[in-house]
């Protein structure tokens, strides 16, 4: 089959690999009708995220048919059109019992690896580097999944593969971040980065009542697509952030912040973020958190700090002063998908959001390697790749 | 590429493509700015020596008598171009638009052709500089036409980005409107591990005494 593998730093090839095949009684193989190109595989494609091996199949969101079954499996058959979340949960460890499914005790296959870089281990991610499991990715014509009785999520008919996609991930991841500011009527909700997840997180703030949204980013049709979305939006390359931050919100700051962002911070016209390339540059910080110093400062004491937005490693700086002292809130974690799926399948059956707004590029599976670059380099106005085979 | 848009809004009429070679070119002149930049910083005697650069001295003495400002030596105006290579090399390996950096490389080509071209002959004991100016010159103009073709197809390709429609804003993804929706998911209960700690709710006269620390 073919598949796009990870051969290195900026370095993506469609190449041809052996067909997956069942390994574990409760796996399926999916016959991928539709993928996507995540930001967070964009840290792999920058060469962020370690443990990364040549010749790795990249992709974490896709859905597809079930075209083969394992002998244990009795929830799927051959022909169900699934989504499959990221995050590979089995269902049953205490953490899964908890609702907690990307910090699965058991689907994570390099669990040794995961306890000493984190302490402990979380989920298996499908192609997300070695350190969550090393299981090939969806960008691919077939993928196996395990845990298959448990991780997929049927999809009705009558729905696109372009509305239902995005359940896989970012919707949400975007959700979820939103949810977890507990949003009240009369909140300011601040997300920072108006890439995919960003235009999730405005869109749940949105649903979920929020009084006023506001996104700071600089690149303009990203600006322009949160604005439709219902987003006060901010330049941060024309205006200053903590200064109409404050405007808007008399002096007070934003109750809500979100980190949409993650480690690769593009700001480039303040001090801590000048340090922070050069630390990382010389290999003394992993990640770039002007976001995160900046959530810190402009918050309004009491509020709630969410953080959706990928980390890999340490960062440097951190105003934990103001942190404690302002008695912030933080929540943060990869997405607990299987938990929000069912609900937000019914908001869109429902007709209260099409996910498929945020699709700028349709191209086919080949063409990934180029798109990789057209998206980390924000050019031909692209928020989000699909592909198909 | 067969590349379509699925969302019939604003769709995209067809990809401008990112010419990698010109980038890649814009790259390798950095690293020329670079290398030459520091090699005028460490060795300008040499450079001067190269193009052919002699030393304003008699002109320098005079205009002194004269009471003037002596022109600065040979050595002196490569140094200051080398501290500018140094810094446009720096530049264009560092920035994401390498458009602007090209354009001030292709002024100081210009600067470059018109010191070379002005500044007195060198002389030398034995009538020989050591150099060419003439070479010199002819490098001087081989470069500043590569740089002349970098910088126009890098603002080709510009002027075709921005004359594509990147228009995203119909794309609200609310098919009801986004007033209309904002709050349809206002029934949703947030899970108890999500919820503002009780700590930080809203503080009511006479409730959880004691909390205070």
């Amino acid at each position: 089959m073919k598949a796009l593998c990870w051969r290195g730093k900026h370095d993506v090839r469609y190449e041809t690999v052996p067909d997956p095949v069942i390994e574990e009684p409760r796996d399926a193989i999916i016959k991928m009708s539709c993928c996507a190109i995540c930001g967070s595989d964009l840290h792999l494609f920058d060469g962020f995220m370690p443990t990364m091996k040549s010749g790795d199949i990249l992709g974490h969101e896709f859905m597809g048919e079930v075209v083969e079954v394992g002998k244990g499996n009795s929830k799927l058959k051959v022909g169900d059109r699934v989504v499959v979340p990221f995050t590979i949960c089995c269902g049953e460890c205490e953490q899964c019992r908890r609702g907690n499914f990307s910090v699965c005790e058991r689907s994570n296959r390099n669990k040794d690896m995961a306890e000493k870089m984190f302490g402990h281990t979380t989920a298996g991610l499908f192609g997300y580097s070695h350190l969550t499991g090393g299981y090939p990715g969806g960008q691919a014509e077939y993928v196996r999944v395990p845990y298959a009785d448990v991780t997929p999520v049927k999809i009705p008919d009558g729905l696109s593969d372009e509305q239902v996609l995005f359940l896989g991930d970012i919707f949400p991841t975007g959700w979820q971040a939103a949810v977890a500011c507990d949003i009240q009527p009369t909140d300011t909700v601040a997300v920072w980065g108006a890439g995919p997840v960003g235009q999730f997180c405005i869109r749940s703030a949105v649903l979920l009542g929020a009084r006023q949204v506001v996104c700071i980013d600089n690149v303009p049709e990203r600006l322009a697509m949160a604005t439709a979305g219902g987003a006060i939006t901010i330049n941060f390359d024309d205006e200053s952030v903590l200064e109409r931050l404050k405007e808007l919100t008399q002096g007070k700051g934003p109750e809500k912040c979100i980190d949409a962002v993650g480690l690769e911070a593009h700001a480039t016209r303040s001090i801590d973020s000048m340090y922070d390339r050069a630390k990382q540059a010389v290999m003394l910080e992993t990640d770039r958190p002007h976001v995160l110093r900046e959530m810190i400062y402009v918050c309004r004491p009491a509020g709630v700090l969410s953080i959706p937005g990928v980390y890999g490693g340490i960062i440097d700086k951190l105003p934990i002063g103001a942190l404690m002292n302002k008695g912030l809130t933080v929540r943060t974690g990869q997405t607990h998908v299987n938990r929000w799926t069912d609900d937000l399948l019914r908001r869109i059956q429902e007709g209260q959001i099409d996910p498929s707004f945020v699709i700028t590029h349709q191209v086919s599976l080949a063409d990934g390697p180029e798109m990789y670059k057209t998206f980390r380099d924000k050019h031909d106005g692209c928020i989000k790749v699909v592909m198909k085979p | 590429m067969n590349m379509t848009t699925h969302n019939t809004e604003n769709t995209l009429r067809s990809v401008p493509p990112r010419n990698a070679g010109v980038h890649a070119l814009a790259r390798g002149l950095g690293f020329f700015s670079l290398a030459l930049g520091l090699a005028e910083l460490a060795m300008p005697r040499r450079v001067a020596r190269v193009a052919e650069m002699g030393e304003p001295d008699d002109a320098g003495g005079l205009r002194h008598l004269a009471g003037q400002t002596p022109l600065p030596s040979s050595q002196t105006v490569v140094r200051a171009y080398g501290l500018r290579e140094v810094g446009v090399g720096a530049g264009l390996l560092a920035t994401a638009d390498p458009e602007p950096w090209v354009w001030g490389r292709v002024a100081g080509d210009l600067l470059d052709i018109a010191t070379v071209a002005l500044a007195p002959r060198r002389r030398s004991l034995f009538g020989r500089s050591g150099g060419s100016r003439t070479g010199t010159l002819v490098a001087l103009v081989a470069v500043t036409a590569l740089d002349l073709y970098c910088a126009e197809a890098l603002r080709r390709e510009r002027m075709a980005r921005q004359a594509r429609p990147h228009d995203w804003s119909g794309r609200s993804g609310f098919p009801q409107g986004t007033e209309a929706t904002r709050g349809a998911a206002s029934d949703f209960e947030v899970p108890a591990d999500m919820r503002t700690p009780e700590l930080l709710r809203p503080w009511k006269q006479g409730q959880g005494q004691g909390r205070v620390g």
